[in-house]
């Protein structure tokens, strides 16, 4: 049986397929009766979710501009 | 989920690329106001924010003088995204910047992101974890102020936790692409992902907390 601090430890392992067969049934087992991991891990989920929504900075309008004008020379040569 | 700006519908990718080929401003516009944004941050990640200028300013170049011959294989923000990566890669190995790779390893005190103090002896938790409500991510994303506050926290990362967390998981690659451009073995920036995400979920834990407070 594996404790809720090496479930903890090894949770992006889980998440990125990294481990074994046998590393991957002990730690469902786990989830499987603890309540408390369980919700861990639906966290760090959500906090992954929440970073790859993240919007990027839009383009300020003098680098548009730039891009612009580096587009037109590029359209005439 | 966007706030400042109604997202309008993104042209598809083939349809952009025959634009650009005729020439057409609007589309390259269209295309800067995607991609721009998400080039800098990834450039910013590696090289930092005066590498990247420069990265991003050659990435557009490049772009312009591929444009007629790129064969529409990937989309373009993974063949743009290529450019960023590779310029990086170059700059840093020139560089080795102020940071040596050798401490790309993970080497903080704490275990694996882990704060020992949350268990008991026997490794169980030793106070309750709960779930946080289903709409936290959609909550925390419309909350501008939230949105700065978790923005001004991956600032404070340490560099390489931010630069593996940035790839990963902002800008969604891959890890071999990861451990290509910075010259970290898989596993090791899986150590450096998990303490990223692990100190990002702390910041957002605190943060659900206060609003569970703040409501009746
Ligand atoms: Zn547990």
């Amino acid at each position: 049986m594996i404790t809720c601090r090496e479930v903890v430890t090894i949770t992006t392992d889980y998440l990125e397929g990294k481990l074994s067969f046998a590393e991957r049934v002990r730690f469902q087992l786990h989830l499987g009766m603890c309540s408390h991991c369980r919700a861990w891990l639906s966290q760090m989920k959500a906090t992954i979710q929440v970073l790859g929504k993240l919007p990027a900075e839009e383009p300020p309008p003098e680098v548009r501009d730039e891009l612009l004008e580096r587009f037109r020379a590029w359209k005439k040569s | 989920m966007r706030q400042s700006d109604p997202v309008p519908a993104e042209t598809p990718d083939a349809e952009l690329i025959a634009r650009l080929r005729a020439r057409d401003e609007t589309a390259f516009l269209e295309l800067v106001n995607r991609l721009h944004g998400p080039l800098t941050r990834l450039a910013r990640s590696i090289a930092g924010d005066a590498g990247a200028e420069e990265i991003v300013q050659d990435t557009w170049a490049a772009a312009l003088t591929g444009l007629d011959t790129f064969e529409g294989k990937s989309s373009l923000k993974t063949w743009l995204f290529a450019i960023v990566l590779n310029r990086a890669k170059s700059r840093r190995e020139r560089d080795q910047r102020q940071v040596p790779l050798s401490s790309l390893g993970p080497q903080d005190d704490e275990e694996g992101g882990v704060d020992p103090s949350w268990f008991t002896e026997n490794g169980h938790w030793n106070h309750p974890v709960e779930r946080w409500s289903d709409d936290t991510p959609d909550r925390v994303l419309n909350d501008k102020e939230l949105r700065k506050r978790l923005l001004a926290a991956l600032e404070q990362l340490p560099d390489r936790l931010r630069t593996v967390l940035v790839m990963r998981d902002i800008e969604g690659l891959d890890s071999a692409e990861v451990c290509n451009v910075l010259g970290v073995s898989e596993t090791n920036q899986r150590v450096l992902l998990h303490r990223a995400r692990t100190r990002m979920r702390a910041l957002l834990e605190e943060e659900t907390q206060d609003e569970t407070r703040r409501r009746p």
